[in-house]
């Protein structure tokens, strides 16, 4: 979810109550799952187009240098090479603004640097050629004399007086006066009186915790094929979260109207919110349109760690007061991120869902997003919260060891409840944390004995959830079956999911339905797949155009039966009189009415297309213990529980399926992944030798629990899922490596050389 | 630079192709002979999405070069269902949603196959061992584990 789409969701009162569910709720196999176990299904390295040529891309390697001169003669020279470009052949259009109100120009410049590379992987240009092997040579052929600069990699060093300025002016008018350069937005929130509410507490802890940068980690490479013609008209065909915003945003770097060019998504091999913006697609684009031929670009890993994604690193100081009851009496946080060299740390969200779960009289929350010699940051699954999640409950933790309260109760008695002011604002509608922590202390997991060297640690977490621009559209063929166009890539077995909702309105099976993620040219606009939105807002539309069908379907039966239509109603797949006035008729099934559709009136298809903002929020609560090995300072995860309202579960499996996901990455996030930066300013892990994520042997099972408190803003129930999962585990995972270390871990991740540091400072030595 | 003449067999038949020394047998696979089935996730032998078997061996394809397949047997994902009817690891990883994206999956079926094929019976931390150099963002692996031992044995009883 980008930054300016957030906005406070209003709720709505669109739950049908006690609906008694035939589909929703069930397991079939998923529709292109055969497509997805043989090797078929086509993801976004896997088209080729007749006549293709093969881009590659030159990347700065200096963190921070003024480009002097780019020489592409020789490149050009080599046989087989076809077309180079770098930043004059982009839009010259787009202005820079401060913060981001200049988002175009910062993808722009981004995709392609301008007079200065910003950070180690910043394009600089870029090659088409013959074959993959030629371009890759090429590039080594382009001279660029760099001028090299200071550079900052550091949030809290780039804050400092003396900090090399990335790019001056790009703060914007919410930035107090006095603060550094690179410091480009503010953002405060919250509340009471802290000060107050601090000096009514029996106990107030302070203290300050740093997470660092970590990946999508998506094992697909960003990859594309584009066609772009000398007339302006162009096909690209791409793996990403959300086609349409790649549409818009290639058509304004490339001066096209947005129209003319289609996007197709391929299949996507992961995306957890680095898929949700654009990186070679405009450069593949502006390849084939010099070259005249199709390009296809495809990132090495390497590229993908050094150029892409990922998450903002972060540096925060948490206060909280505490009563000897467990009452939180205020709380207080400042949260500094750093998004890159560009505005975008997501350090709103980090302020806002700080304390988010607890009941708050007095709180107050500060954000500082800063700019850095690193690569953009993107958004990666609920941008922010996780790390404040890990600040907040590991001094929440703390709070409960000194005052010797169980830290579920504690949770409980200061969980936001229905009509609970939330600490970033507006009022809650009806949300499940209490359910979650209910079932959390009532779990085998949470009064099960450890072994000695374990420790358990326990955390809840907050994500808003997201709506968003929608458009589904649903046509009925002649036997009765449906088709469903939906415009959200399908990431994790959402086209399960929809046809699940279509199932249930239009009462036939899940298997006699379709369901298509169409290209740009195929469907009105779709937002990004981010957000949790997908089973939010595309199931919606989907019930939605379901009905409208429906009402169709009643209509032609009224027609034949010569009855009102409000004398018909649908159930089970039939068209049925609603009752002895309004006739005695034989139920008609869907096909029949289906079948001579075309004499009847013509087609029935429904549409949908709103921008639904009943988007539930969602808490979870997370029990987790882990072992820690003094010698060593490895940590492993031995047990782990989910618990997280779904509102609705869908289809259960995927959802516990996304529960899982979360907390394995977030274990990761924990334990191992970080970005590394070396003095000059140099990434130092950009592969998955070095950059580690959890495999398989590092992982035990993951228990899921989930909890269903239906929300009012949607039909059927539905929360998104996809976010919240990460937003605990970074916080519960630190409670219990610092259980079972016996030393407070502030800062992530907890590699084995941090903890044996931690367990040396402790001992003194 | 010439090319290098290779024949091969995959899945079962005769493959010929030319091929650049510098292009390992993920790109043959994938850009030369179209079995894009095999996926590149890093090209460094991290992930384990191109695996495939080299005369019966599991590997990964983007550490042999082309040229290596030269007489020899290779099996991919392309390979793993014998008809119309899917493998019995097919069917579980469908079953117990043990995909979410289904990027890795290709590998991890290849894996898993070959796994089976040496032991019949694992326990959940050989699957886990044996997985290790598969990795998946997606599912945690939870669901993926417990496809696998489906699956084996659900084959242990057919046998
Ligand atoms: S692509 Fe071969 S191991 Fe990753
Ligand atoms: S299912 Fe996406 S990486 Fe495994």
């Amino acid at each position: 979810m980008a930054l300016d789409e957030y906005k406070p969701q209003k709720g709505g009162d669109e739950l049908e109550q006690g609906h008694a569910f035939k589909y929703v709720g069930t397991r079939p196999d998923r529709p292109d799952g055969t497509d997805k176990v043989t090797g078929r299904a086509r993801f976004g390295a896997d088209i080729t187009a007749p006549g293709m040529l093969h881009g590659a891309i030159l990347r700065s390697p200096h963190a921070h240098a003024r480009i002097v001169s780019i020489d592409t003669a020789k490149a050009e020279a080599l046989d087989g090479v076809k077309a180079v470009v770098t930043r004059a052949d982009f839009s010259d259009a787009i202005q820079p603004a401060p913060g981001m109100a200049g988002e175009m120009w910062n993808v722009l410049e981004n995709v392609m640097a301008g007079d200065k590379a910003l950070y180690d992987g910043h394009a600089i240009a870029a090659v088409a050629a013959t074959s993959a092997l030629t371009a890759r040579d090429a590039v080594k052929l382009i001279e660029v004399t760099y001028e090299v600069l200071p550079h900052v990699t550091d949030v809290d060093a780039a804050m400092a007086d003396d900090a090399p300025v990335i790019r001056d002016g790009t703060a914007d008018k919410s930035v107090p006066p006095g603060l550094h350069p690179n410091v480009v937005r503010y953002h405060q929130s919250g509340h009471g009186d802290v000060a107050t509410g601090f000096a009514e507490a029996d106990l107030v802890i302070e203290d300050s915790f740093t997470t660092e940068a970590t990946h999508q980690g998506y094992i697909e490479p960003h990859a594309c094929l584009g066609i772009l013609g000398g007339d302006g008209k162009g096909e690209l065909w791409c793996c990403t979260q959300g086609h349409w915003n790649v549409q818009k945003i290639c058509a304004a770097l490339l001066d096209l109207e947005t129209s003319q060019l289609r996007v197709t998504a391929s299949e996507i091999g992961g995306g957890f919110g680095g898929k949700t913006t654009v990186f070679i697609e405009p450069v593949a684009l502006a390849l084939s349109r010099k070259a005249n031929k199709p390009v296809k670009l495809v990132m090495s890993r390497a590229e993908v760690f050094r150029a892409t994604g990922p998450t903002a690193s972060t540096s925060m100081d948490i206060k909280i007061g505490m009563n000897k009851d467990g009452t939180i009496t205020a709380a207080q946080g400042v949260f500094r991120a750093q998004g890159g060299a560009f505005p975008g740390a997501p350090m709103e969200f980090t302020a806002m869902c700080a304390f988010a779960p607890y009941n708050l009289a007095n709180v107050h929350q500060v954000g500082y997003d800063v700019m850095t010699n690193r690569p953009k940051q993107a958004a990666y699954r609920a941008p922010g919260s996780p790390m404040a999640a890990f600040a907040v409950e590991s001094v929440i933790d703390e709070l409960c060891n000194q005052l010797g309260l169980d830290p579920l109760e504690v949770r409980l008695k200061n969980a936001s409840r229905e009509g609970t002011r939330a600490s970033y604002g507006p009022k809650f509608q009806r949300i499940g944390l209490v359910e979650t922590i209910e079932a959390a202390m009532a779990h085998p997991h949470y009064s099960a004995p450890l072994e000695p060297g374990q420790g358990r640690g326990i955390s809840c977490g907050f994500w808003f959830n997201h709506g968003g621009e929608t458009s589904v559209t649903l046509a009925l063929s002649e036997d009765g079956s449906a088709q469903i166009m939906v415009g959200t890539p399908d990431i994790g077995g959402s086209r399960s999911s929809m046809a699940l909702m279509a199932a249930e309105v239009l009462g036939i099976p899940y298997e006699n339905i379709r369901v298509t993620v169409a290209d740009t040219a195929s469907l009105g606009y779709n937002e990004v797949s981010h957000g949790s939105r997908v089973t939010y807002a595309s199931g919606l539309a989907t019930i939605k155009a379901a009905e409208a069908a429906v009402r169709e379907l009643c209509r032609r039966a009224a027609a034949k039966w010569g009855i009102e239509e409000d004398a018909v109603y649908w159930e089970d797949g039939y068209a049925k009189p609603s009752g002895p006035n309004a006739g005695d008729f034989e139920p008609l099934h869907i096909s029949k009415i289906t079948r001579r559709m075309g004499a009847t009136g013509g087609p029935i298809n429904g549409h949908f297309e709103a921008t639904p903002e009943g988007a539930g929020v969602s808490f979870a609560t997370h029990i987790v213990d882990a072992e820690v090995d003094p010698e060593t300072g490895s940590t492993k995860v031995v047990r782990y529980t989910v618990v997280q309202d779904a509102g609705k579960a869908i289809h259960p499996t995927y959802v516990e399926g996304q529960f899982q996901g979360g907390a394995a990455q977030g274990i990761g996030w924990a334990l191992n992944e970080e970005y590394i930066y070396g003095a000059d300013g140099r990434l130092q892990n950009a592969g998955f030798l070095d950059y580690r994520i959890p495999v398989a042997s590092d992982l035990p099972m993951i228990d899921t629990v989930i909890v269903e408190v239906p929300n009012p803003g949607h039909p059927y129930g539905v929360r998104g899922v996809g976010e919240t999962s990460i937003c605990p585990p970074l916080a519960a995972i630190a409670n219990a490596v610092s259980a079972a270390a016996g030393v407070r871990m502030r800062n992530l991740p907890m590699s084995p050389p941090r903890i044996l540091a931690a367990l040396e400072e402790q001992s003194g030595g | 630079m010439s090319k290098i003449h290779v024949s091969t067999t995959i899945n079962g038949d005769t493959a010929e192709f030319l091929c650049d020394p510098r292009e390992t047998l993920l790109d043959v696979l994938r850009d030369r002979l179209g079995l894009t089935g095999a996926k590149e996730g890093c090209g460094t032998g991290d992930c384990g999405a191109c695996s495939v078997t080299l005369d019966g061996r599991l590997v990964c394809s983007c550490l042999v070069l082309g040229a290596e397949a030269e007489g020899r047997e290779i099996a991919t994902v392309e390979g793993i269902a014998p008809g119309e009817e899917l493998h019995p690891l097919q069917r579980k990883f469908i079953e117990h949603a043990a995909l979410q994206c289904g990027i890795c999956t290709p590998g991890i079926l290849v894996a898993a196959k070959a796994l089976l094929e040496k032991n019949p019976d694992p326990t959940e931390t050989e699957v886990r061992y044996w997985l290790a150099g598969n990795l998946c963002r997606c599912t945690g692996y939870d669901k993926i584990i417990r496809a696998v031992m489906d699956a084996a044995a659900e084959m242990r009883e057919a046998a």
